[in-house]
């Protein structure tokens, strides 16, 4: 159980100040915003896509620490990446990184508020750009299974 | 009881749950009263005795526990009418707590009244139950909801209000008598003058003005008063609607069911006298009781000695506070405008780590925007932490606050 200030380690505290892929990019393929109601944590995640790869990842917004942190550790991780390697990140892959694997059940929406956005901007650009409607009803399937 | 440091120290001796340590056998600072308080044994113990020794419906059966419960019951609703300054018991309705009571005055009092093109006025400071519920009746309604604005001090600009009742289309002006995140104690009496001398009816959420100051509603001249019982050591669950006999007249029942009947056929019925007409269904007995308990004890340590307490605890708090460097404090500094609530933002650091952080130290603060996103905006903050004080917090606590930002200082750099 990660207790005391042990979570907000250097790496943290880093990241909260000088966020990773902080900004916003003006010609993204796909946009998408979310937000934390309970402690009103609210990410936007631009992304560029090019061939089914993200080619630019950038996020902007307001959060504590935590979801700061997690969001720059999140664009690292997915750009570059194909659009079928982002369907398979999952939060480990963020929690491992930061050593926050044991986080407290109150923090972890704090954590995860990026992936949320990260993957709604994914299948909302994979949901308009079907080349024909017979993959939808996978689309819709892999989607509702996320959460 | 005196006023004294020493006095409200021994306080503490009556509520349980102060005597637990949190978190690495830390000392419990409790210091999220806004949100709710802790219940001292005196409550407790009513709850208690009563599910052991009196539990039986009320209103209805004439066997002894029913009489008893029933006594209890009403007896509360006189000590709660008193500690308020009602004059006439049928206006006070047994209501959840405040959020119901303003739903419950949107319902059976807008519904009938608010019409097309009609204006509701509230202000930038509400909590979301003062702003949800009548956007829902206005959207309905094709009304329009205006807001009074405030100062970067956070005190309202009154101006806001002349410029809507001048259109003469306001039926319903609302505002909190104490903000639950800036402290702010609204000029009340000015709203309602202006409002009397348009003939625009006023409903006051008093939830956190009661439990720490004291309120007169035969002066004030409102129309309509909400408050909770849990802000205010009675247990959760359990509120109070106050409307002015002649407007409650005027209102439809909200729920229908037992209690609130008179006579029901098959087709029509007829409505109970007042207050019952609004008190559908087994109330929540055993926690009005408690309620009443909690009248008692706060009555005993006297209104006035609670707001000198919190006014002393609150001038040393910002006094500690202003020390710190890059700690903003929201809201006035003048001591006589505003209660024992003060919300902050502590460099760049987010109030939800702040939180996170010191509670590793034992302390209870709320970050967030404290259901009241409008005012997040005004201010152009995501979100604050809150401190706020009650009968049974000491300059300790203050103390132990100010210690365990230090921390939060040295993880953030700062």
């Amino acid at each position: 159980m990660s207790s005391g200030t042990d979570i907000y380690h250097e790496m943290i505290v880093d990241y909260s100040r000088n966020p990773i892929n902080y900004g916003e990019i003006e010609d993204h393929d796909v946009t998408f915003h979310d937000s934390n109601p309970l402690c009103g944590d609210s990410i936007d995640i631009d992304m560029k896509i090019d061939d089914h790869k993200v080619t630019d990842i950038k996020f902007h917004g307001k959060g504590c620490a935590i979801c700061m942190a997690c969001t720059s550790v999140l664009t690292e991780i997915t750009k570059g990446k194909s659009l079928d390697d982002v369907k398979k990140i999952e939060k480990n892959d963020i929690l491992s990184e930061l050593g926050l694997e044991h986080l407290q059940a109150v923090r972890i929406k704090c954590a995860l508020l990026s992936l949320k956005v990260l993957k709604s901007a994914l299948y909302t650009y994979l949901g308009s750009h079907l080349e024909n409607t017979e993959g939808i009803d996978k689309l819709k399937t892999e989607a509702e299974n996320l959460y | 009881m005196q006023s004294t440091e020493s006095s409200f120290e021994n306080l503490r001796n009556d509520f349980p749950i102060l005597k637990r340590t949190v978190r690495d056998n830390k000392r419990l600072v409790y210091l999220d009263n806004a949100s709710t308080t802790q219940k001292p044994n005196q409550v407790i113990d009513a709850i208690t005795d009563y599910y052991q020794n009196h539990n039986a419906n009320i209103h209805r059966a004439v066997y002894a526990l029913a009489e008893e419960s029933t006594e209890a019951y009403e007896a509360a609703r006189d000590k709660i009418a008193n500690f308020v300054n009602v004059k006439n018991r049928q206006e006070l309705i047994f209501v959840r707590g405040t959020t119901e009571a303003i739903n419950l005055v949107a319902y059976a009092w807008g519904r009938p009244h608010i019409n097309e093109g009609d204006i509701i006025v509230t202000t930038e400071y509400e909590h979301h139950s003062n702003i949800v519920p009548w956007q829902l009746l206005t959207q309905e309604k094709r009304a329009k909801l205006e807001y009074i604005g405030m100062n970067d001090d956070g005190e309202l600009n009154l101006d806001d209000l002349d410029k809507y009742l001048a259109t003469g289309k306001v039926k319903l002006v609302t505002f909190s008598l104490m903000s639950n995140v800036l402290g702010t104690i609204t000029d009340a009496e000015k709203i309602i003058a202006k409002c009397k001398a348009a003939g625009v009816l006023t409903l006051i959420d008093g939830a956190q003005a009661v439990p720490h100051m004291k309120v007169d509603l035969d002066t004030l001249g409102c129309d309509f008063f909400a408050f909770s019982g849990h802000k205010m050591l009675a247990p959760t669950g359990i509120g109070i609607l106050w409307v002015r006999k002649s407007v409650l007249q005027t209102m439809s029942p909200f729920h229908g069911g037992g209690d609130m009947i008179r006579e029901v056929h098959k087709y029509e019925t007829t409505w109970n006298d007042l207050p019952y007409k609004f008190e559908a269904g087994t109330p929540n007995i055993a926690d009005v009781i408690g309620f009443g308990a909690a009248i008692d004890y706060l009555t005993k340590i006297g209104m006035d000695n609670v707001r000198q307490h919190e006014i002393e605890l609150t001038t040393y708090a910002m006094e500690k506070f202003a020390k710190i460097p890059g700690l903003q404090i929201y809201g006035t500094k003048d001591i006589t405008k505003r209660g024992g609530v003060i919300s902050f933002n502590f460099a760049d650091v987010h109030p939800h780590d702040v939180a996170d952080i010191i509670d590793k130290e034992g302390i209870s603060l709320r970050s967030g925007h404290h259901c009241a996103q409008v005012l997040m905006e005004r201010l152009n903050v995501a979100a604050t932490s809150r401190a706020s004080f009650y009968i049974y917090n000491t300059k300790k606590d203050v103390d132990a606050l100010i210690d365990s930002l230090n921390i939060v200082a040295k993880v953030f750099k700062l």
